[in-house]
């Protein structure tokens, strides 16, 4: 059994009160188990409710109400959270109830949800907080009983003493609990004992959702407040000019019309501060209908911004970029990737000779792999509620960093980060996006201008073409065989426009498996602005170099999984070079799961063509076997045979839809996901032309498969969606016997895929 | 049936509508060109309908009109005449719908957003269509983008409450 200490960094990371009217509450900082440098310094003293985060409530009738912290965007936290703490507490999950804890703006936690990270660095707190708790009501049951501690025991919420047959609900123990001292160190249950955890549980917002409860940043709204748009520059690389708001101030419902700058020139822009256009042409008005309208008939000149240098401050770290000027369009993106593609690049990896063995192969294979500009593309567009007064700012909206903006919202309107009040919404979808909330400062600068309640919506052209955009990547990859056929020499080559995927997975396989290994680098420089998006740089390097590994078995007459194990193998036996990242095991231990379950290599239907890959990354590993068959040119997909490795899985329902929803999302952006741009202008801005996956394209089956162990769990929004690429392409090539080397794939493919 | 009258900001029409929404006879005075979405939205604070698109490419903002699936957001106001129009909220007065009610067994959704939309068309499907085969369902829910990816789990709680 694993014990737990309550303290860090020598103060107590709970804190017990007593709730007013009776009863118990244990607040708690869910990430005080994460590494000192992720946590922000408080100024509260030591000791005080400093950094508390989350709640744990028992009322006197034994109500248990459960605060789960983290914004949520459909990774299920707030039901898995929770699931965590009631584990712990050992009560019945039907007693208890879960809401979404406060953004509380004076006491900085962690509260950013993004890099799979929740749940992993959540675990240990949740479980620890969930644990105190049931050892201090134990505690006061002791004492009110008169019976050592040791001897009771408890069972869905009630205390037992055995042989006294003395028995109570929590609720009846928690004001005497609320009085004691924290427990210093507590037992957590053992993994294999688990009742509520590794069971399935529906998502706590279930009903909410398929009644249409207003639960999301574009449903919340004050009385009395208007609505706000605005309008941005065509074009990546042009800036405002003038605007002339005479023919539409007197448009129905319109009440003013105007421009804001979002940060102030010299700006020192923070993490996630990203923002493309700092010139903003404002309408607001009474409705949206109206205000659409009134947008329609604006009448702006947008002219072109120079080359630029804008200061960046990334915790700590200061740079000045420069940001050329120009309109940019894909073509000459392509050119210019393939050209420099060919010039030296920065070197990041080099185990052993590999110019030497190139140099000597007697079979070299080389193939270049690239992938366009991706936009999110959440469902629910951009938006942002803002009411700002001399006194406060008040904002209510869906963001994946709501303390990363709240310091730079109270930056940017001069105001103490203790009167900014951000309440969090349901984000319809976040992947990445919601990291960058420029839209919440601009919502708070059109609130203080109108003085009055705001609600900023992008339409869906906005949220399209105001992009931080997935970059354009490339990678090209050469393999060196000798005379005998062996596998003598790897280089990957990473760019990007503009940056490469690669520089944080140096470690990652198949280095460390490969005798004379190099990976190096490049980047160019692009007005376009880019970001996160649901592991970026992973899942283009997963989909290109799961591909080339697939041509390499091939080259030297191997089936694909056993080439893969045997690499693997040498990688555990005699790894090659220092900080390889990944665990040789889990990593073969997946991709044997998904070789079992798919039945692979035990001979295919009939006009089935089966693909598979394997990755890890965010602390994750997962394998895909993908089933195709081709009609009409197009593939359908006919069952996907997923195996995963996170760690003990929380709430199986909910990881297995994480995984679902990711092979379909991989398959969708493989065969379609393509941005555009000519004269910096997105060729895309509706979904009319950017095409998603749609219900028929969906793959007809996904199995889903768990590696059962007792590691600390990892997280799922990413991992599963990078090798699907890869397992959709190898298929591709199987029933057309092309490789495809660009994506979107879909155009390539018959006619009957629209581009 | 509507009056024409001034308001006080602009200087064009608005009209007024008695629209049948959810059972209930609700009076809007809007531009009759306001798509139904927003009369919904903003007018009559049924947020339930959500906006994804606006050019009726997405599902999002799917509606009944006189218990058809339609798209709000290409559905003006004056159309509307006296046809019903039912919203997610209108549905079922308890959640208890079969479809939604297999949504939930089946645990469809994440982030949520797009499911109004999806319960709507399904909704409208297996009205006219009770028994409905993979490709039936395939044409009927292909308006209906999900960027979360549940396809798979929409497909099966269609299924499941074809069989209530
Ligand atoms: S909002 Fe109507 S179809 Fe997208
Ligand atoms: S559940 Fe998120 S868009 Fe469908």
């Amino acid at each position: 059994m694993e014990t737990a200490n309550t303290n860090y960094n020598r103060r107590s990371f709970l804190k017990v009160s007593a709730l007013a009217g009776g009863g118990m509450l244990i607040g708690f900082n869910l990430f005080s188990s994460a590494k000192a440098a992720n946590l922000v310094p408080t100024a509260t003293p030591p000791g005080e409710a400093a950094g508390l985060t989350s709640f744990i409530k028992i009322s006197p009738e034994g109500k248990i109400t459960i605060l789960a912290p983290n914004p949520e965007f459909g990774q299920n936290v707030k039901t898995a959270m929770p699931m965590i703490v009631a584990e712990e507490l050992d009560v019945d999950w039907q007693q208890v109830i879960v809401e979404q804890a406060p953004f509380n703006t004076k006491l900085y936690g962690r509260q950013f949800t993004g890099g799979s990270q929740g749940i992993r660095q959540g675990w240990k707190s949740l479980r620890t907080a969930g644990a105190s708790a049931r050892q201090m009501l134990i505690e006061a049951a002791a004492q009110a009983w008169q019976v050592p501690a040791a001897e009771i025991t408890t069972e869905a919420g009630v205390l037992h003493h055995k042989a006294s047959g003395k028995s109570a609900g929590y609720g009846a123990m928690a004001s005497a609990a609320a009085a004691l001292p924290v427990p210093k160190d507590v037992k957590l249950k053992a993994v294999n004992t688990f009742k509520i955890l590794s069971t399935s549980h529906k998502n706590v917002e279930g009903t909410n959702i398929v009644t249409g409860k207003p639960l999301f940043g574009l449903d919340y709204r004050q009385p009395g407040m208007l609505i706000a748009m605005m309008v941005h520059p065509p074009a990546f690389g042009q800036k405002l000019k003038s605007f002339d708001a005479t023919p539409i101030r007197k448009m129905p419902g319109i009440q003013d019309v105007f421009s804001i700058q979002v940060y102030p020139d010299e700006y020192e822009r923070q993490i996630f501060d990203d923002r493309t256009f700092n010139e903003l042409v404002v309408i607001v008005g009474r409705s949206t209908w109206e205000v659409m309208q009134a947008k329609k008939k604006l009448r702006v000149n947008w002219e072109s911004m120079a080359d630029r240098v804008e200061k960046e401050n990334a915790f700590g770290q200061k740079r000045e970029v420069t940001i050329p000027g120009g309109l940019e369009s894909t073509d000459a993106h392509y050119a210019k990737m393939k050209e420099r593609d060919a010039q030296p690049a920065k070197q990041l990896r080099r185990d052993g000779d590999p110019e030497g063995a190139f140099k000597s192969a007697a079979k070299v294979i080389e193939r270049t792999y690239t992938a366009p500009f991706l936009a999110h593309n959440n469902m629910e567009p951009l938006n942002c509620f803002a009411h700002v007064t001399p006194e406060k700012a008040f904002l209510a909206a869906g963001t994946q960093a709501p303390d990363f903006i709240e310091r730079t919202i109270a930056a940017r309107l001069g105001m103490p980060i203790d009167k900014i009040d951000i309440q969090l919404t349901r984000m319809g979808g976040g992947f990445g996006r919601k990291a960058y909330c420029h839209y919440m400062v601009e919502a708070a600068l059109i609130s203080q201008k109108m003085k009055a309640p705001v609600k900023l919506i992008y339409t869906r052209e906005d949220d399209m073409t105001y992009g931080i955009y997935r970059p354009m990547y490339s990678l090209t990859f050469r393999a060196a065989f000798d005379a005998a056929n062996n596998l003598t020499g790897f280089h990957v080559r990473g760019g990007g426009i503009p940056e490469s995927p690669l520089g944080r997975s140096e470690g990652n396989f198949p280095a460390g498996a490969i005798d004379n290994y190099l990976a190096d680098e490049w980047a160019l420089p692009s007005n376009i602005t880019i970001g996160a998006f649901r592991a970026p740089r992973s899942n283009f390097i997963a989909g290109a170099q799961q591909a080339f590994l697939d041509e390499v078995a091939e080259a030297m007459g191997k089936d694909p999984i056993d080439f893969r194990l045997e690499l693997l193998e040498r990688a555990k036996k005699n790894p090659v070079g220092k900080n390889n990242t990944y665990e040789v095991d889990r990593y073969a231990g997946v991709l044997k799961l998904v070789r079992d379950k798919s039945g692979w290599g035990q001979g295919n239907q009939p006009g089935v063509h089966r693909g598979v890959a394997v990755y890890f990354c965010h602390n994750s590993y997962a394998a895909h076997v993908v089933d195709l068959s081709m009609k009409d040119g197009q593939p359908v997909v006919e069952r996907v045979t997923s195996a995963v490795d996170c760690g003990v899985v929380i709430n199986p329902i909910a990881a297995s839809n994480m995984i679902e929803g990711a092979v379909v999302d991989g398959i969708g952006n493989a065969l379609f996901g393509n941005l555009t741009v000519k004269d910096g202008k997105p060729d895309q801005s509706n979904f009319d032309k950017y095409r998603m996956i749609r219900h028929n394209e969906a793959p007809k089956k996904i199995d889903v498969h768990f590696v059962q162990n007792e590691i600390d769990p990892t997280g799922l929004g990413e991992p599963p969606f990078p090798p699907v690429i890869a397992a959709l392409a190898n298929a591709l090539y199987k029933a057309t016997g092309k490789r495809l080397y660009t994506q979107p794939f879909g155009p390539q493919l018959g006619k009957s895929i629209q581009g | 049936m509507h009056s024409l009258k001034k308001n006080e900001l602009n200087t064009i029409a608005v009209a007024t509508f008695n629209l049948k929404i959810n059972g209930k006879i609700s009076r809007v005075d809007v531009d009759p060109a306001t798509p139904m979405l927003w009369v919904l939205r903003d007018h009559l604070n049924l947020a339930g309908t959500k906006y994804g698109c606006g050019i009726a490419q997405c599902g999002a903002c799917t509606v009944h009109l006189g218990g058809t699936a339609v798209r709000s957001c290409q559905l003006p106001v004056s159309a509307v005449g006296k046809e019903a129009i039912t919203t997610i909220e209108g549905l079922s007065a308890k959640g208890d719908h079969p479809v939604q009610k297999a949504w939930l067994e089946h645990d469809v959704a994440q982030c949520g957003y797009c499911q109004a939309g999806q319960i709507m068309s399904a909704a409208s499907l297996l009205k006219s269509n009770p028994k409905p085969s993979d490709e039936d369902i395939d044409n009927a829910m292909s308006g209906n983008i999900c960027r979360c990816g549940t396809y798979t789990r929409i497909k099966a709680a269609i299924k499941t409450a074809s069989k209530r």
